[in-house]
């Protein structure tokens, strides 16, 4: 790709921007949110066709007027949000476009069926086809994506945060995929946020900063300091900032909790867990998916209504389980793991998503005291750095980091005694994830407590004053943070696995 | 670079502008209203009795488009506002009229009746979680059964049966003629003015309450709303509910233009509620739009179906031009994008 320009009314988002493959290779974009990745990535899948600048594809000029003009030519993208339709079965997902006729009308269903298998088998994955694709997790559906894009003859593959979902086994799972379709001499281009991702599965990185090129090195020449510097566009001294704890008395203590599963297909997904929480204590959860931890945040906040049982006190009186408005009354909040789905109310502006949760404070009689509201969001925005045009935009146009800097700020504006953060820093680049730190130590020393999940083991390490680590529904090791480590964790989270 | 900077942002607002729904709404006001200009026959258009009839005319439907406007906000849809028209207009004749009833008690009754009908929707959809195209479908045939009902499958009017087979003819009441009257020198009806108070009533709500909020959120992202602690259920029922009353004034409203209730009444009028609300600009997605939209979107079908009426364009082709300009009138907003 060379001298891409690209823009949106009036406003460059890429700015003479260079990219090139090779076959074999797996080559990283990184960057932070709204540098520009993801417009690079739908200009070359297709998605976007005004723009300037020239593709070349094996040294041929190529001029993509679709995304299936595109997927023709052997370029397959598999975006943030996967292209799967839920109810419809493996086989169809896998050909869905590109079906498989006899005399154009006639589905072939056997010939798709054997081709389906063919390339599930080579990418080592044992499921039956003819199962709707909402029947498996996350993880499988990545890889039926994989698949998808297999089907098409795809040379150049894009993942764009293809481990964003995915946990820590599921990531190896992935990688090995992507080895072996780099063996097989696939080009692909991979967009991560995660450091430790990038120089695992990553040749070569190029970095995008505010729609420009800003440089392009092989990855064992570029060190992880250098590359965040090319990121950001200024030094960040650590990673990590530095906690300070100060641990006060017992704010949350939980005994027997218990959660019948939703789905009925176990009795519990929560099994008798009982912990408590501090005064300006980080707490982290740690567990594979379907471990029961984010259920367990939920059923404490309420989502699940009086079905979850358990004896809680929050500052030592009884904290009455009932709905997500109990909780928020009491004091207990949840940042939920899915921004979009479930935190945020894409169609509101800035302002009425922050003061969503609060609303009555500035509504006293039902009236709606704009001015106030505003007032309060504005100090919000400025206290937590969020980076908009204006207050009254709406969020669905604001970068993941903002977007969280926003649900986090509805949050505050409850004024929590309990915060419960579910993946805070999903889908945040690098900038943000760290202001979300300093925040997170910023509150507990103001007394907030604070229980966290996170699927980044170096995040949960970093943050935490103690881990519990949790294995289906139930806590299986506790450890002080100078106990912890990633083996001590994975070894924990796996652990009855082992023994079975 | 700051002269530059201030220069985007004046480009970002001019863009804003031209994206704005109220605007392109407008724009299609504009188009047709301009159709209108040309085609005047004779002159008919320029005068202020056709523009005075037209909103007499749209009145009725504009009242419906306006509870409708805020369940379809909700991400709802309630297809039951023409039978619960009919069923009020009905009641309305039948207290009124034949029961004598004070106006007072007859108006007090109908509302209620038609905001329980509507918050029995609200129920069935927030508390039962019924798609709110079943919930309100199956409104929709009840209360026109219970219109029929209550009736007698007879419109009520100002002949009343005796019991010996005789029709016994009594007054119609002061309010029928007052709400069927025009003021200002004859210059606006008086249904007119209950729109505009509709419409003002739902632009409170929409902007300035709490519950506007809540309703835009339910709308925007309702499982994010739930968990933000907004009372789900309570809003639904609230919001139909008043969908429901906005019914009954348009069902009085109508049971005093015809002076009688005919059980059959408002029948298709949901549809064009719906198109109103939707020719505004209101998402059916939810979440999006306003109140001053459907205002907009009922002057563009008032003065379409108007102008066509004027020009003496017979039904069948009325029908299919409206349908036609619809689509035309949506399209155009959408290019604008």
């Amino acid at each position: 790709m060379e001298n891409i320009t690209k823009s949106f009314s009036g406003i460059k988002v890429l700015d003479d921007v260079h990219f090139d493959l090779n076959a074999g290779e797996v080559h990283v974009l990184a960057g932070e949110n709204g540098a520009g990745k993801t417009t690079l990535i739908k200009i070359l899948a297709g998605v976007h066709t005004d723009y300037e600048g020239e593709i070349y594809l094996n040294s041929k000029q190529m001029g993509f007027k679709s995304p299936h003009d595109a997927a023709e030519c052997g370029i397959s993208a598999i975006h943030q949000e996967m292209s799967l339709i839920s109810p419809m079965t493996v086989v169809d997902n896998i050909f869905l476009g590109r079906e498989k006729v006899h005399a154009n009308i006639w589905m072939d269903h056997s010939s798709q069926k054997d081709t389906a298998q063919q390339l599930l088998d080579q990418l080592d994955i044992q499921i039956d086809l003819s199962l709707p694709v909402e029947e498996y997790p996350l993880s499988v559906r990545q890889m039926i994506e994989i698949a998808k894009a297999l089907v098409y003859d795809a040379q150049i593959i894009i993942m764009d945060e293809p481990t964003s979902a995915l946990n820590d086994f599921e990531v190896r799972r992935l990688f090995d995929i992507v080895r072996d379709l780099r063996q097989k001499k696939y080009g692909i281009i991979y967009i991560s946020h995660r450091l430790e991702e990038i120089y695992e599965i990553g040749d070569r990185i190029s970095v995008l900063r505010d729609g420009k090129s800003i440089g392009t090195a092989l990855a064992d020449d570029l060190s992880p300091q250098e590359l965040i510097q090319w990121m950001v566009g200024r030094e960040i001294s650590q990673q990590f900032p530095e906690r300070m704890t100060s641990i006060g008395k017992e704010r949350l203590k939980v005994d027997h909790f218990f959660l019948p599963d939703p789905s009925k297909a176990k009795n519990w997904v929560v099994e008798d867990v009982s912990l408590s929480l501090h005064e300006g204590e980080i707490l982290g959860i740690a567990g594979l998916r379907g471990s029961g931890k984010s259920e367990l945040f939920e059923g404490l906040f309420g989502a699940y209504g009086r079905t979850a049982q358990g004896n809680i006190l929050l500052d030592e009186e009884s904290f009455k389980l009932r709905s997500p408005r109990a909780s928020i009354a009491q004091g207990l909040v949840l940042l939920t793991n899915d921004r979009k789905g479930t935190g945020l109310v894409p169609p509101m502006d800035i302002i009425r998503n922050i003061t969503l949760s609060s609303i009555k404070s500035f509504s006293p009689k039902g009236w709606m005291h704009t001015q106030q509201e505003k007032t309060s969001a504005q100090n919000h925005t400025e206290r937590l750095g969020i980076k908009a045009h204006s207050l009254y935009q709406e969020v669905d146009t604001l970068s993941g980091g903002n977007q969280q800097k926003v649900v986090l700020a509805k949050w505050l504006q409850t004024k929590p005694k309990v915060l419960l953060l579910d993946e805070p820093t999903l889908g945040v680049d690098v900038g943000a994830k760290h202001d979300i730190y300093a925040l997170m130590n910023q509150w507990t020393s103001e007394g907030l407590a604070i229980l966290l999940i996170t699927s980044e083991l170096p995040e949960l390490l970093a943050l935490s004053d103690r881990i519990l680590v949790m294995h289906r529904g139930k806590i299986t090791a506790e450890f002080t943070r100078d106990e912890a480590t990633q083996e001590k964790i994975i070894h924990a989270a796996m652990g009855e696995e082992k023994k079975a | 670079m700051n002269k530059q900077s201030r220069l985007t942002e004046k480009s970002v607002t001019k863009n804003a502008l031209l994206r704005s729904p109220l605007l392109r709404a407008f724009a299609a006001l504009v188009l047709v209203f301009l159709i209108g200009m040309v085609f005047h026959a004779e002159g008919a258009f320029f005068k202020w009795n056709t523009h005075r009839d037209m909103l007499r005319h749209i009145s009725v439907f504009a009242i419906l488009a306006c509870g409708m406007t805020l369940v379809i906000i909700t991400a709802g849809i309630d297809l039951s506002v023409g039978s619960l028209l009919g069923l009020t207009a009905v009641l309305f004749s039948l207290f009124s009229i034949q029961k004598a009833w004070s106006p007072w008690m007859s108006l007090l009754a109908c509302l209620v009746v038609g905001a329980a009908f509507g918050a029995v929707s609200g129920g069935l959809v927030g508390r039962f979680k019924i798609q709110p195209f079943i919930a309100t479908l199956a409104m929709m045939v009840f209360a026109r059964g219970m219109a029929k009902w209550v009736s007698g499958g007879q419109k009520i009017s100002t002949a009343v049966l005796q019991p010996d087979g005789t029709y016994h003819y009594v007054e119609v009441p002061p309010i029928f003629n007052f709400l069927n009257s025009k003021i200002l020198n004859e210059n606006i009806a008086v249904v007119t003015l209950i729109f505009l108070g509709c419409i003002l009533i739902c632009w409170i709500i929409l902007a300035k309450l709490r519950w506007g909020r809540y309703i835009y959120a339910i709308g925007g992202n309702e499982e994010a709303a739930r968990l933000s602690g907004i009372p789900i259920i309570r809003t639904k029922l609230l919001t139909y509910g008043l969908s429901g009353l906005f019914c009954a004034v348009a069902g009085i409203c109508q049971a005093a233009q015809e002076l009688q209730g005919d059980p059959e009444a408002g029948m298709t009028y949901e549809l064009t509620a719906i198109a109103i609300v939707v020719i505004g600009g209101t998402n059916l997605m939810g979440g999006r739009g306003g109140i001053g939209l459907t205002f907009i979107g009922a002057m563009t079908i008032g003065y379409l179906e108007k102008i066509l009426s004027i020009n003496a364009v017979g039904e069948a082709s009325r029908l299919m031009l409206t349908g036609a300009i619809i689509v035309g009138a949506v399209l155009f907003q959408k290019t604008r994008r």
